[in-house]
């Protein structure tokens, strides 16, 4: 049954995936991430539900069992945090090319290279735009409270099946890190091999009653592999066209819009309520699903606006995207902090002012 | 006595494996990668096992192995059939999995997946074929390639200087408390070919049982990157690799 809990969001996506019925997951420790390991170990559900827990020797070897795992029909999945999901990239890959569901967490840190271990949005771009080699793209899901990490692991896997390709929790580390409230859904049952069987005709169970089944992203004829190429990208409009998911919080009368995602948006709440105190009207566009890009929710959100503040944990990622949407026929401008720095809110509605308000 | 009296199925004394595909393989006339997927298609034939047998296909000239063996399969990245092997053995324990790997995808890009899927002690078969050479991209240097042996990166022959030393994978993994047979064969005369199937038999038995891991080396030739005829490259195998690729049991527990 439901239970509420007090914990931080790497603890939710563990509780969450032994909820879902997970068969099994597959990581590396690296901080700020590690708690979802931790608490899978410390929870044992191989005792309970038959889930497989396991640490692999390194990130590489973590993804391509999650490959593994995924090419048997199997609920997996696996989470990192930036360096170690810049390793797994030909993994991710090689499961978008087999027509995979797989979960991918990614608890963001600042980089480039080691970086540090405080929170960052900054892989916005390997995660939207593809990451590994190849035209491909993941199912990119941005949680902005602990509920959220619990809720898109479910999420997660279920649109990771229906399309049959990879999806992946884009999370930063305030998210991993805080404790709120959370919900935990019921316990599920995993499959059985039959529910298996009958889910995914397509997966390596032993080919029994059937004809051979060969997971391979290798194809060596041009045609046939252009044919694939194209079959992706059907699917990819099929998800563009079903899945795209944002939350709009007073856009209906506002003069300009905020867009962030993740914890840049929780600030970007309390930016809202002192510019309202100022007597600014701004909105909040928070994309949910960060690929597919919200596109045309924010063009409309931002129709009557003067302006958009993108506000996010790097160097400006996600305003290119916000810039295609309206075309750039709004003025667009980028606030962020890098280093694993989170700004105040009261230093977001200053740079707002200063690029806004101040400068007419 | 007419042709007809003589092919009937009580006298037939050899026959292709049901589970070996009757098509065209790509292999170059003289590999051993023929004679290995053959042995690998009747132990499974023998054993009954084609309805629980998964494979993990390597990168390298086996990359097509499923087109041959007629059960089912994961294509791997290169090096990761270890851990391919281990999740799907773990989330399928009632399965028969092996994987299927050359010298470079084991023992160079892959080492530490072989290494630490061994040490895990993961209840699978490892069937590894050694010719010392990169035979798909065209005949590089391979971890396991002979000091003074030419390849198209060692032109001149491997120097130890430049190139370090031959791996011998296999004896490391000997070492490791998770492989319980640890057994080094090849595939050059009828009694290797024999030796070699009780061998990958045993091997997938033991995986079964949960014994733990299986390696199974076979020393094989690579005639095309050796640049020699396929009669002459077993013949070089047997003069030079088996002096330091010795066959035998390495562990037998």
């Amino acid at each position: 049954m439901e239970e509420v809990r007090l914990m931080k969001g790497n603890e939710a996506l563990a509780h969450a995936a032994i909820r879902y019925g997970a068969d099994g997951y597959f990581g590396y420790p690296i901080t700020p991430q590690s708690e979802v390991l931790e608490t899978l170990e410390a929870e044992m559900p191989w005792e309970t539900t038959g889930m497989v827990v396991l640490q692999a020797e390194s990130e590489v070897a973590a993804i391509n069992m999650v490959y593994a795992g995924a090419a048997c029909g199997k609920a997996v999945f696996t989470s990192s945090s930036s360096p170690g999901v810049s390793l797994m990239q030909e993994g991710i890959s090689y499961i978008a090319a087999s027509e995979l569901p797989a979960l991918i967490i990614n608890v963001m840190r600042g980089g480039p290279g080691l970086g540090t271990i405080h929170p960052s949005q900054a892989d916005y771009f390997q995660a939207c735009k593809g990451g590994g080699h190849g035209d491909y793209h993941c199912i990119v899901l941005a949680p902005s409270s602990v509920q959220e990490m619990c809720d898109f692991v479910g999420l997660g896997w279920d649109l990771a099946f229906k399309y049959r390709t990879p999806a992946m929790i884009l999370a930063d580390g305030v998210v991993g890190q805080m404790m709120e409230k959370v919900i935990l859904p019921e316990q599920r049952q995993r499959r059985t091999e039959e529910e298996v069987r009958r889910q995914c005709p397509w997966a390596t169970t032993g080919k029994k009653g059937r004809k051979q089944n060969v997971v391979t992203s290798l194809e060596l004829d041009d045609d046939r592999m252009e044919q694939n190429n194209l079959r992706f990208q059907r699917t990819y409009r099929e998800i563009e066209k079903h899945e795209t998911r944002i939350e709009l919080l007073n856009t209906d009368h506002c003069d300009y819009l905020l867009v962030a995602f993740g914890s840049m948006a929780r600030i970007c709440q309390k930016v809202m309520e002192l510019a309202a105190e100022k007597g600014i009207k701004l909105g909040l566009a928070r994309p949910i699903t960060l690929w597919p890009f919200p596109a045309q929710q924010i063009a409309e959100a931002a129709r009557h606006c003067k302006g958009i503040l993108v506000v996010e944990l790097d160097a400006g990622q996600m305003i290119e995207d916000v810039k295609l949407a309206v075309n750039c026929s709004i003025d667009v401008q980028h606030y962020g902090r890098m280093g694993g720095n989170v700004p105040s809110p009261d230093e977001v509605l200053n740079a707002f002012e200063n690029l806004f308000i101040n400068k007419k | 006595m007419d042709i007809n009296d003589i092919i009937k199925p009580e006298n037939r004394v050899y026959k292709r494996p049901a589970l070996l595909n009757d098509c065209h393989m790509h292999y170059c006339p003289g590999c051993s990668h023929g004679v290995v997927h053959k042995i690998i298609a009747e132990v499974i034939e023998e054993m009954n096992a084609e309805e629980i047998a998964i494979g993990i296909a390597p990168v390298g000239c086996a990359v097509f192995a499923y087109n041959y063996i007629d059960v089912d399969f994961i294509e791997a990245a290169h090096g990761r059939a270890p851990a391919i092997a281990t999740a799907v053995k773990r989330l399928q324990p009632d399965k028969l999995v092996f994987s299927y790997q050359g010298d470079g995808d084991m023992a160079a890009i892959g080492t530490a997946e072989t290494i630490h899927a061994a040490n895990r002690g993961e209840n699978i078969a490892m069937i590894f074929v050694n010719n010392a050479i990169y035979g798909m991209t065209g005949g590089q240097m391979a971890p396991t390639t002979l000091l003074g042996m030419k390849t198209a990166t060692t032109p001149y022959g491997r120097r130890a200087d430049l190139n370090g030393y031959p791996l011998a994978i296999t004896n490391l993994l000997a070492q490791l408390d998770g492989t319980c047979y640890v057994t080094r064969h090849a595939v050059h005369t009828p009694a290797a070919v024999r030796k070699a199937k009780a061998a990958i038999r045993k091997a997938f038995e033991n995986s079964m049982a949960g014994k733990g891991t299986s390696v199974v080396e076979i020393v094989s030739t690579c005639n095309s990157g050796w640049k020699l005829t396929p009669v002459q490259a077993n013949e070089w195998m047997a003069e030079h690799m088996f002096e330091k690729y010795p066959l035998g049991d390495l562990k037998n527990e």
